[in-house]
């Protein structure tokens, strides 16, 4: 008995190994390993000819601490980087401003309609990132509709024509396009589950509609706020497509100098200094809005009302 | 009564209008008989025809093509390994695996494996490309099988297993066809993740290698052409299907599944 008993345990730990092997080797591989050696190339000198020097020279260890040095001592990429953080809450609050409704609408209508208006909300998504970029190019273009009204209203009050295309709002404006879904999604999963007996009764009470939301709905959906901010957050940090497409010269994100250092200057230390400052300051604000989007669950049931 | 929320309901239409208006005039334009990108001229299907004699263009579909079916055979295997073990055994390394590459910014995993590849001297080309995509779409497979696992009955497999069946057979003849949407909805999203990819495919792909994305990267670099139009609307078309088919095999991907990620 004692002897199955233990083989049963055995197998099962190798039934383990067989399955959860594979998966983790490769991903140690080609995820964990990599990011490892960009963490130890932060740390090396720049090669004569791009990539990294030699580790063993005259006998001496290439290690230092240069490129953070440089990082941290030339403002202009403490200044890139200050704008992408910028940026990227900018993009955050638009985000929010837009999917809100959006969320909310999904969220109280038939259980008929939701899956349908959920699937509008995520194809876009779905669709190719570079489209979607595309797309912006062309309704920001010089000859097309929207500039020539907006210009045309602009000439007359007198005002120099503006280009819409190659500029910091066409950044923005893509920015939020590409990231609303991200939104949407956690918003949504918060706001379906609210109880609605809540809103009746400040209706009874004689709380208007702005005062409803602010005071039930609005604190309630913090979680999905926190969650969907992070979602939006992340991603638009590290961007450089966007900028790259349809940003003027000085619309440079911390993701096209990463890509510069990378693929033109090709100086791998001080690009892999700039992604660990990237990765870090994702981690850091992602782990702020898990806190606060915790803490702010700790009441026992969700849809107990917040104190104002 | 409660008014109907008209306010809600102009400024959700707004929303959509926002998320579908940009994608509608890529559309449209790739049917306009017009060089520009600006004002409707007439209907032409010559920019389809264009694009089906650009040898580049070509190229570059076969190369996505034989990547995306790569990438997504590979990153199913190992995607249900990875789900089945964090379903089963809640392993917190796996986990960290599986979730990190889908959280951290696209960039990160592009730069770190383009670092990877160059020092292993392995020349960048197709096979750097579907290694890299492999590593980022083994977890979106993992989060559908999961879900798929959370969503079935456990005891049936364990019904097989008392019934005298080995481990491996009752994977093979209750558990896997039971999560077989799953595992077909993960292969597709795999499939979608890496035809559609620029980020990573830019910086692992090396100067020879042309994909899809990087080939309409670089036209759009030079200027705005109609034959953009046309290809992005069919590959619009191929990711519609694809994401319709997974919404049915998986509903649970829509919503709530997204917190995971």
């Amino acid at each position: 008995m004692i002897k199955t008993a233990l083989s049963m345990q055995a197998r099962s730990r190798l039934g383990r190994w067989l399955v959860s092997g594979p998966p983790v080797l490769y991903l140690l591989i080609f995820f964990a390993a990599p990011a490892l050696i960009m963490v130890l190339a932060s740390f090396r000198t720049p090669g004569d000819f791009g990539g990294l020097a030699p580790l063993l020279e005259n006998g001496k260890l290439d290690l230092n601490l240069e490129s953070y040095a440089r990082f941290f001592t030339e403002s202009v990429y403490a200044q890139i980087f200050v704008k992408s953080v910028w940026y990227a809450l900018l993009t955050t609050l638009f985000c929010l401003l837009l999917a809100y409704p959006l969320a909310a609408l999904i969220a109280r209508s038939g259980k008929k309609h939701r899956d349908l208006l959920l699937l509008l909300v995520i194809l876009p998504f779905w669709s190719n990132f570079l489209i979607r970029i595309y797309a912006w190019m062309i309704i920001l273009g010089p000859n097309a509709a929207l500039a020539r009204t907006v210009n045309g209203v602009l000439g007359w009050f007198g005002h120099e024509p503006v280009p819409l295309l190659f500029s910091s709002f066409a950044v923005l404006v893509c920015l939020v396009y590409v990231h609303l879904p991200f939104m949407v999604l956690p918003l949504y999963a918060n706001l379906e589950k609210h109880d609605r007996a809540l809103l009746d009764a400040a209706q009874d009470l004689g709380a208007g509609a702005w005062q409803r939301f602010w005071r039930i709905t609005f604190p309630l959906s913090l979680p999905g706020v926190y969650a969907g901010a992070a979602l939006v957050f992340i991603p638009a940090l590290g961007i450089f497509a966007i900028p790259d497409i349809l940003g003027g010269p000085e619309d440079s994100l911390i993701g096209n100098v990463i890509k510069q250092q990378f693929l033109e200057t090709r100086d791998w230390p001080f690009g892999s200094v700039l992604s660990i400052v990237l990765t870090i300051a994702a981690l850091v604000l992602a782990g702020t809005a898990a806190w606060v989007g915790r803490r702010s669950l700790g009441t026992p049931s969700s849809a107990e009302p917040a104190r104002a | 009564m409660r008014r109907r929320p008209v306010g809600l309901w102009a400024a959700a239409l707004l929303g959509y209008a926002f998320l579908y208006v940009p994608l509608f005039i890529v559309v449209v334009y790739s049917f306009n008989d017009s060089r520009l990108n600006a004002e409707w001229v007439g209907f032409t299907f010559d920019w389809y025809d264009k694009l089906f004699h650009n040898q580049d263009m070509l190229l570059a579909a076969g190369n996505s093509l034989l990547i995306g079916l790569t990438a997504s055979a590979v990153s199913t295997v190992l995607g249900t390994m990875a789900g089945l073990a964090m379903y089963r055994y809640r392993p917190r390394l796996l986990s960290i695996l599986v979730l990190a590459p889908i959280a951290i910014p696209e960039i990160l995993m592009g730069v770190s494996l383009l670092i990877f590849f160059v020092l292993l001297n392995l020349t960048l080309g197709l096979v750097s490309v579907a290694l890299a995509h492999i590593a980022f779409c083994i977890g979106f497979v993992a989060i559908v099988v999961r879900s798929r696992l959370a969503g079935m009955d456990e005891s049936l497999t364990e019904a097989a297993r008392d019934c005298g069946a080995s481990p491996l057979n009752a994977f093979r003849y209750v558990t896997l066809p039971l999560i077989m949407p799953g595992v077909i909805a993960g292969a597709l999203m795999a499939f979608t993740l890496s035809i559609d990819d620029f980020v990573i495919t830019f910086f692992t792909a090396g100067a020879g290698t042309v994909t899809l994305p990087l080939q309409i990267y670089s036209m759009i670099k030079i200027a705005v052409t109609p034959e953009v139009n046309a290809v992005s609307t069919l590959l619009m078309l191929l990711t519609l299907a694809l994401i319709i088919v997974v919404s049915k095999l998986s509903p649970s991907l829509l919503g709530t599944e997204e917190e995971n990620a």
